[in-house]
């Protein structure tokens, strides 16, 4: 099958993840993972950032495809069921709000910015080599510590199910596509 | 004999419900076969789909089945 330009986005997810061992402040770029797909949802009613040009997903197919890093295992049914997916959205949120109430209270002066990475909301790394400092506030930069800390931790979640189950498990539980499919539902009416 | 063989036919089946439409399935289907529909679920073109499984073994979910067509 001809590839297009979008087929090589994995290139851009790997080179994130990258960029962000070498300043923080490239974590802000991001939010384009956020924003597309909410875009494209709104705008269009369609999943098309999932079906296309999903970066994360296309790194998790070839890892877990052609590098054969996966067992390629039937995921277990509790975990696509809406009940986990739904539950998964929301804790996803609530620590997402809650990385956005630290950065105001660095913005407020009430807290001193961290310079960490959170893996998996417990963990905290220590993360100051790819901090050197801001023209900005530094609340620009706790954002960012926080959004990195987002992203490594759903790699690290896709990569334990990619290799557990199938290349693409992530995408049965990714806050994003389960949020989109939900715009989309509504947008569309039930049924397809 | 062509007979037999038609009714013998396989096609691959959606669990619509569980499908969390990703896509996945429509990047291997030689035939182009299957589509997500309205971002909602993905769909089976049964006239084009030929039942070679690339799909349901593709489906992170496993919610895609072969069955053989009814005659």
């Amino acid at each position: 099958m001809k590839k297009r330009w979008y087929d090589y986005l994995w290139i851009a997810s790997l080179l994130y993840l990258v960029l962000g061992f070498f300043n923080i402040l490239f974590a802000w770029l991001g939010l384009l993972c956020f924003v597309i797909p909410l875009v494209i949802a709104v705008a269009r009613g369609t999943k098309g950032y999932c079906n296309r040009y999903c970066g994360r997903g296309q790194l998790f197919g070839l890892l877990g495809g052609r590098f054969g890093l996966s067992r390629k295992k039937d995921i277990p049914g509790w975990m696509r069921s809406r009940a986990f997916r739904y539950g998964f959205l929301i804790f996803f949120f609530a620590m997402f709000f809650l990385m956005l109430w630290s950065t105001y209270l660095v913005f407020a002066g009430a807290q001193e910015l961290r310079q960490a990475v959170t893996l998996l909301w417990t963990f905290r790394l220590p993360w100051n080599w790819a901090y050197h400092g801001t023209v900005f506030h530094p609340g620009v930069a706790q954002f960012a510590f926080g959004f990195y800390s987002v992203m490594l931790t759903s790699t690290v979640l896709g990569l334990v199910t990619m290799v557990l189950f199938k290349p693409r498990s992530w995408c049965i539980y990714c806050p994003m596509g389960t949020m989109t499919q939900l715009i989309c539902r509504a947008k569309n009416g039930g049924t397809p | 004999m062509i007979s037999e063989v038609k009714k013998r036919r396989r096609r691959a089946v959606v669990d619509q419900a569980a499908c969390v439409a990703c896509g996945c399935c429509v990047k291997v289907c030689p035939l182009q076969a299957i589509a997500v529909v309205r971002g909602i679920a993905a769909q089976v073109r049964p006239e084009k789909c030929v039942g070679c499984g690339k799909c349901a073994r593709e489906c992170p979910a496993s919610v895609i089945e072969i069955r053989e067509a009814a005659p």
